[in-house]
């Protein structure tokens, strides 16, 4: 493994009944990076979230992080190795008031060994979570029944959830899809605020001038295929990204 | 101008609702009262009751405990349509215990409990994976299956099963027994599902793929919660065989699968003390209606239609919101 290199993605490859979704992807991630996944729609950029995060099997290819193979392994494991993720579609624990959304990843393995054993302290830690995200800890919001909250306070509960495993790795599927403006604007800070912490970002978007506020690489896919890969300015200089986006004449 | 009903929480329910900031002996009498009544009610009706009576009253707790059984499972999104599975295991393990080795009811009834858990739970183990009506569908063939088995090939005595085996010693012990063990599973699983662990069990029937991003081991916490779900069904078996001294294929009859679910959806789908209430209205109403003889079966299906049409909610969650709120009437514009 080469030093520095908090994720390693060689030869990739997956396919839903001989329909390619992920074909010979390749690429490596710093420790800090922020990298953004940009295609259109069926590039297959949350498949190759998935297969990083283990909710998918990779047909072939290897994915290291931190040197250790974890194609193979399930995404509990690898979530307790460091890697967190949120999802395209928020998956929140509806049943329960939104701050237990946090205690669910304080109860991890990973979680268990920097939180203490004394109860109340969960509480706090999910509440300093939900705060750094933009809850108001002196609103009622945080105790409101999570199935009662609109769609971007859902987004942001998946962060603060995928934060509470203090993860090296974050993984973020279209956090910003369904936001407003303001949830963006209020949003973005936040992830520079990991950036500036050391934590390495890998995020999927659709919003580009966003994404391209914080990513310092970013790569394109088509049709499962890298096209791209450097700093946002050269990958939309590059042919078979307009090409991706725009169409051939 | 109109008026309006307004439901108003009661401050007290706050102050209760998770974390507990009472103050005084007239909120602790709020919390206390609830379960005092369902405590002390039967304890006190147990001993007053007369042999028959009792032996509804422990009918009652076995298909709680079953019902309670059942809402376990169903808190990790686990439909169960085969509590008769571990009814069957508890009572056949209790029995071959009892029938070949002469152990005393005392080691029986725990060695079923906890080796009928651990059966259930690796029987079960390659089918967890399965989610909604592929799981029931499963859970309701295994017990009829596995019956005609031992029905046909005549395991363990057939239909005829192992008689004579060990009672208690008459039928206010054995309400006792019944009551307590019914009360000790009840307020344990209580308080199982507000610690952590339950909450976790809470969150895979919320959205499991939410929780093993969360690092949960959504199939082992599944494994462990089908243990316990399988080892209060095993217990209820190993009480029957001891109850009756019999053990057959009786054991496997679709009343323990179907009774539990009546009783949670009578009760309150979702809550422990929902599936208990419900216990205790769905087995006693059946046994007052067996005066009516062959048309019972009709009344006592329009009578839980009834229950469902008018309280869908369950009517364990329509009394706790009438307890814990007061209504009053509003103007309208």
């Amino acid at each position: 493994m080469n030093e520095g290199y908090i994720l390693q993605v060689s030869q990739l490859n997956k396919a839903f009944w001989g329909v390619i979704a992920v074909f010979n992807v390749s690429f490596e991630l710093k420790k800090g990076d922020f990298l953004g996944i940009i295609g259109p729609n069926g590039s297959g950029k949350s498949t190759l979230l998935n297969l990083i995060t283990g909710f998918v099997r990779p047909d072939s290819g290897s994915i290291l992080y931190c040197g250790r193979e974890i194609s193979a392994k399930k995404p509990h494991s690898i979530a307790n190795l460091g890697i967190a993720r949120t999802f395209q579609m928020a998956k929140a624990f509806y049943r329960m008031p939104a701050y237990k959304n946090i205690i669910i990843p304080l109860c991890s393995a990973r979680a268990r060994q920097f939180r203490g054993g004394v109860y109340g302290e969960r509480d706090d830690i999910a509440m300093d979570l939900l705060e750094e995200v933009g809850f108001d800890r002196s609103s009622g919001v945080p105790y409101k029944l999570t199935s009662s909250l609109p769609h971007g306070y859902l987004k942001r509960l998946e962060l603060a959830r995928s934060l509470a495993l203090r993860p090296d790795l974050v993984v973020l599927d279209e956090l910003f899809s369904g936001m407003s403006m303001a949830e963006v604007a209020g949003t973005l800070p936040i992830l520079e605020k990991l950036k500036e912490r050391g934590t390495t970002l890998l995020m999927v978007e659709h919003r580009l001038k966003e994404l391209f506020r914080v990513a310092n690489r970013v790569i394109v896919l088509n049709y499962g295929r890298k096209v791209a890969d450097g700093s946002p300015r050269d990958v939309m200089e590059v042919e078979a990204v307009k090409e991706a986006y725009l169409g051939s004449e | 101008m109109k008026n309006r009903k307004e439901r108003i929480d009661r401050g007290i329910k706050a102050r209760t609702d998770d974390v507990y900031a009472v103050s005084g002996p007239k909120e602790i009498s709020y919390i206390l009262f609830p379960r005092m009544l369902l405590v002390l009610g039967l304890i006190i009706s147990s001993i007053l009751a007369n042999e028959y009576w009792q032996e509804v009253i422990v009918s009652a707790c076995l298909i709680g405990l079953l019902a309670v059984s059942w809402t376990l499972l169903t808190s990790v999104g686990l439909v169960s349509l085969g509590q008769a599975l571990f009814v069957a295991s508890g009572a056949y393990i209790a029995g071959i215990l009892n029938y070949y080795l002469n152990w005393p009811i005392f080691i029986t009834i725990p060695t079923g409990t906890f080796v009928g858990g651990a059966f259930c739970t690796f029987l079960l183990m390659p089918v967890l994976r399965l989610r909604g009506i592929y799981f029931s569908m499963v859970t309701l063939i295994l017990p009829l299956t596995i019956g005609k088995v031992f029905e046909a090939l005549h395991i363990l005595g057939g239909n005829d099963g192992l008689s004579g085996l060990g009672r208690f010693t008459n039928s206010t012990v054995t309400c006792f027994l019944a009551v307590l063990a019914t009360l000790g599973c009840f307020f344990g699983m209580r308080r199982l599902m507000a610690t952590d662990y339950g909450l976790v069990f809470i969150s895979i029937g919320d959205n499991d793929q939410a929780a093993m991003s969360g690092g949960i081991d959504v199939y082992s916490r599944k494994n462990q919660n089908v243990f316990l779900a399988a080892a209060v069904g095993a217990f209820v078996g190993a009480f029957i065989t001891h109850w009756i001294g019999f053990v057959g294929t009786p054991a496997f009859a679709l009343d323990y699968s179907i009774l539990p679910i009546a009783s949670a959806v009578v009760g309150g789908i979702g809550s422990q003390a929902g599936a208990m209430v419900g216990s205790f209205i769905v087995v006693p109403l059946a046994e007052i209606l067996r005066t009516l003889g062959g048309i019972r079966m009709l009344f006592y299906s329009l009578a839980l239609l009834v229950f469902i049409i008018l309280l869908p909610e369950g009517i364990f969650k329509y009394l706790e919101r009438k307890y814990h709120q007061f209504e009053r009437r509003v103007k309208v514009e």
